[in-house]
């Protein structure tokens, strides 16, 4: 019996230290799992709204946009943090966001704004590109890959690993930027070239990363598909910051494709006033100077400062691969199919 | 007789159960699948062209059941042996060999990949393994093994004494005793091991998802492609569907067969065990020993040393490192406080599986030995069916269905446990019942024939008889809970992450540090897991030997 009283007490105890939630003002953003924030930025926001804010982390990207699409008649939140360019079709078709020009439009930069009646207005963005090991190529004497055709050339055969488009977000970001390199019908002969050219796929970043990419696994795949700021992480995350990143990235030639994330008021929120006010505080330099740092992604505020690391090993690419969001998700499930059914 | 039978406290304990069930999994499930067949109050089935018309989607289906079907009997075959020399013999170190192989159970997936990368990968330390299907059934063994053990372990140990003594006064040799008289007797813990193994194979994400690769796809980790990624959800439903009624299938047949097993006394009282004489038996026990160190252990202690091992030399950097917020994130959570958090959602959901669990299994031996019903029959599987329910499906379900007060829970962390304790609860079932139905019925009747009530007949009949078979319960519904992570990344307010939950951050980021950090924090939960086990063990009621 003593196993039932111990739990009794236990269970009241949860009871008694759970957060007794007073009835002040609040704000709730609803993100996924990748959002972060620090501290003192947190603490700004609250003082500039005069309000709590919640930050309400629903999953993956997909997922959790998945749910605000599920909840927008008793929505979850107030604010919608991360739909990205994949995704911007499908959440304007749903009509969850209502319209608001935020107050810093004028410094955004202008090819990230998608939607002229700004019911999503670009956050962040990254561009998802080829990674690859410095050192491994380097030892070898080999030259590391340019563009994506390289990648077919037999000179890296079996050195690729890249995300299953199905289950992981830069591997259909990737997938994408090769649609848009190659056109919507040679896109297909291009990955069966490179399935020849013994490519590895797995089905998400975590695996491909930690699991194979030689920079940072045991793996023997010395190119990998991340972020081109995935060499500030690099430094950033190293006991002792190296003067060079060691890994690279291949941007050029339309190799890397742009996320763009945007964030937009919910339609249903209870407090569109204060909803709005925030936005404009996402939008502000304060907030964006902490989204390098926090997220590894780019501010969309032109006049946010970029810390140093981000300065010396981040890249952004100036010839982003580009598809039309109309058309990404008019044929988003059929590429994803035709791709599953030749490379599986 | 029969209203009695009726207003008898273990019939109505069954409220509890299905009231737990109807409000926390049947009308959150209802609330997505109406949605998705009847949007905007119209039939849809389209998406049945989908799974019919599609030769990929019956190659999931089938590959769900062989690899289930393959990953069980491994599984089996390695614990049987194991649970006659844990069963049989007293040695050196056997409650620190089944704690450890107990451990894997609740690792999340992420980190039995890298566990079983660093010994059985391509530069591992004991061999390589490199074919995906043979990592995966390897990742199944190592992960369920222990429930196995487990089950038929605390089963065999209450047969013996004077059972098998009889037989071997009636003339009949061990082998003869063992074919003839234990066996058939451990058939209910057989089976119910098997099927509990079945079942997580038969709905495996992770593993499947990180070690399978692209190529290979299980319905569980259909369902969550199409829902999350797709937006499919009639489909993403449709199969969740499919899912649950191939388990209430299962679990149908499986009670009714479990039904017609033999019945007996066990004895609740202090078993002694013989230590391992004969040749054959020291090495059946050295063998146990070696297969936990190799396939369980093994695993975990390279985890362990690349936890501790920083540019080639030892190092505590990584261990350093998670006490500190570098980027002075609001995310950040000490690693000791997550480890809190985890302990006091396992706590609630362990007692609320428990009370659930106990509720269920006297309702149910209740109802089978009064009431000639088809009642058992049905409740038996259906509280097996968390089990194998869509953590994405239910998910969303809770978000369209717990949406208003007062139970509006979809941000409450009140919710984490309550979920966790739908997946622990049919463990604490599972358990329970083989245990219970050996008590004979005469037994409680005589007692309350002398005038006791039928709480004093539980707390001092039904209770004490099934104290061993509770501890197991408890362990699995607690550690279920350590490692939970689909429900949990769903429901945990980023304020409250359990260990699982800063383990998949810090495999979110590039960066060596966080890699290490995340091998860091996974070596905690090994150690949080294990000292939870113990904690559980020494709480168990008397001193007798625990399962």
């Amino acid at each position: 019996m003593k196993l039932k009283y111990f739990c009794l007490i236990l269970i009241s105890l949860v009871w008694i230290i759970s957060p007794v939630q007073a009835a002040e003002k609040q704000i709730t953003i609803m993100t996924h799992d990748s959002f972060s924030i620090s501290k003192p930025v947190l603490a700004d926001f609250q003082k500039a709204l005069g309000a709590r804010v919640v930050i309400l982390r629903s999953g993956d990207a997909g997922e959790a946009l998945n749910k605000a699409i599920l909840s927008k008649n008793n929505p979850l939140a107030d604010i919608f943090y991360g739909v990205d360019n994949t995704f911007f079709s499908r959440a304007l078709d749903e009509d969850i966001f209502i319209p608001y020009a935020p107050k810093v439009l004028a410094n955004l930069a202008p090819e990230l704004l998608m939607d002229p009646k700004h019911r999503l207005v670009p956050v962040d963005f990254g561009d998802v590109c080829l990674n690859y090991d410095i050192q491994w190529f380097k030892t070898r004497k080999i030259e590391p890959p340019k563009g994506l055709e390289d990648l077919v050339n037999p000179v890296y055969k079996g050195l690729t690993v890249v995300q299953n488009p199905a289950t992981s977000s830069p591997g259909l970001a990737f997938l994408l930027a090769t649609v848009s390199r190659f056109g919507e019908k040679g896109y297909i002969d291009y990955w069966k070239q490179l399935k020849t050219n013994d490519l590895l796929i797995v089905n998400g970043w975590k695996e491909a990363y930690w699991g194979h990419f030689t920079a940072a696994s045991k793996g023997d795949r010395p190119i990998v598909v991340s972020y081109a700021s995935s060499p500030a992480a690099e430094v950033f995350y190293a006991e002792t910051k190296p003067d060079q990143a060691p890994t690279g990235v291949v941007i050029d030639n339309g190799s890397a494709f742009r996320q763009v994330e945007f964030a937009g008021i919910l339609k249903n929120s209870a407090s569109q006033d204060l909803a709005k006010k925030a936005m404009d505080f996402i939008l502000s330099p304060r907030f964006q100077e902490d989204i390098p740092l926090q997220m590894f992604v780019f501010p969309s505020n032109t006049k946010a400062a970029l810390p140093k690391v981000f300065t010396d090993h981040a890249r952004i690419t100036g010839d982003p691969a580009r598809l039309d969001p109309e058309l990404m998700d008019k044929h988003r499930d059929r590429w994803i199919r035709e791709w599953t059914e030749a490379l599986l | 007789m029969k209203k009695q039978i009726y207003t008898h406290p273990y019939f109505l304990a069954g409220l509890v159960p299905a009231l737990f069930f109807l409000v926390f999994y049947f009308y959150p499930l209802s609330g997505i699948f109406l949605k998705s067949f009847f949007p905007k109050g119209e039939v849809n089935l389209l998406f049945l062209d989908q799974v019919l018309g599609s030769a990929r989607m019956m190659k999931i289906i089938w590959f769900t059941f062989w690899q289930a079907a393959l990953s069980t009997l491994l599984t089996l075959a390695c614990a049987l042996p194991a649970a006659f020399a844990m069963a049989n013999y007293e040695f050196r170190f056997k409650k620190t060999l089944r704690l450890l192989a107990s451990i894997p159970f609740v690792l999340p997936a992420v980190v039995v990949a890298a566990a079983l990368e660093s010994c059985f990968g391509r530069t591992g330390w004991i061999g390589e393994i490199r074919h995906p299907l043979a990592l995966i059934l390897l990742a199944h063994v190592f992960y369920n093994f222990s429930v196995m053990l487990r089950i038929i372990t605390g089963y065999w140990t209450s047969l013996q004494g004077e059972i098998r003594e009889a037989a071997a006064m009636l003339g009949a040799s061990p082998a003869q005793a063992f074919f003839h008289v234990t066996l058939p007797l451990l058939r209910p813990a057989i089976w119910a091991g098997a099927l509990l193994v079945f079942i997580f194979c038969f709905s495996s994400f992770g593993i499947i998802l990180i070690l399978g690769g692209p190529g290979y796809a299980t319905i569980e980790a259909e369902i969550y492609r199409q829902a999350a990624h797709l937006f499919n959800l009639p489909l993403a439903s449709f199969l969740s569907l499919v899912q649950i009624v191939f388990t209430f299938g299962l679990m149908s047949l499986y009670t009714r067969f479990s039904k017609r097993a033999a019945q007996f006394i066990p004895k609740a009282g202090e078993i002694r065990l013989k230590p391992p004489e004969r040749p054959w038996e020291k090495s059946l026990v050295a063998g146990t020993a070696l297969f936990i160190i190799i396939v369980c252990v093994m695993p975990m202690v390279s985890l362990a040393a690349s936890s501790l091992v920083h540019n080639g030399d030892f190092s505590l950097a990584y261990y350093r490192a998670i006490f500190e917020n570098t980027t002075d994130s609001v995310f950040y959570v000490p690693p000791f406080q997550a480890v809190q958090y985890s302990f006091i959602f396992a706590a609630g959901a362990l007692a609320i599986a428990l009370v659930a669990g106990v509720c269920a299994a006297l309702f149910i031996t209740h109802a089978d030995r009064h009431i000639k019903s088809r009642l058992a029959a049905f409740f038996d599987p259906l509280f097996m069916l968390p089990l194998s329910t869509s953590a994405v499906t239910l998910g969303f379900g809770i978000i369209i269905t717990l949406d208003h007060p007062p139970l509006n829970l979809r941000t409450s962390p009140f919710l984490i446990p309550l979920v966790h304790a739908l997946v622990g609860f049919p463990f604490v079932l599972r358990a329970l019942l083989p245990a219970l139905r050996t008590i004979p019925a005469q037994m409680g009747e005589a007692a309350a024939m002398l005038g006791a009530s039928p709480l004093k007949v539980l707390r001092h009949i039904d209770l004490p008889l099934m104290s061993r078979s509770l501890v197991a319960g408890a362990v699995f519904a607690f550690t279920i809970s350590l490692g939970e992570f689909g429900a949990t990344i769903f429901a945990a307010p980023p304020t409250t992450p359990t260990i699982p939950i800063a383990i998949y951050r810090f495999l979110g980021q590039p960066g060596a540090m966080n890699y290490g950090q995340a091998m860091a924090v996974s070596t905690i939960l090994m150690a949080a897991t294990a000292l939870g086990f113990i904690i559980i063990e020494n709480l168990r009621p008397g001193n007798a030997e625990g399962i």
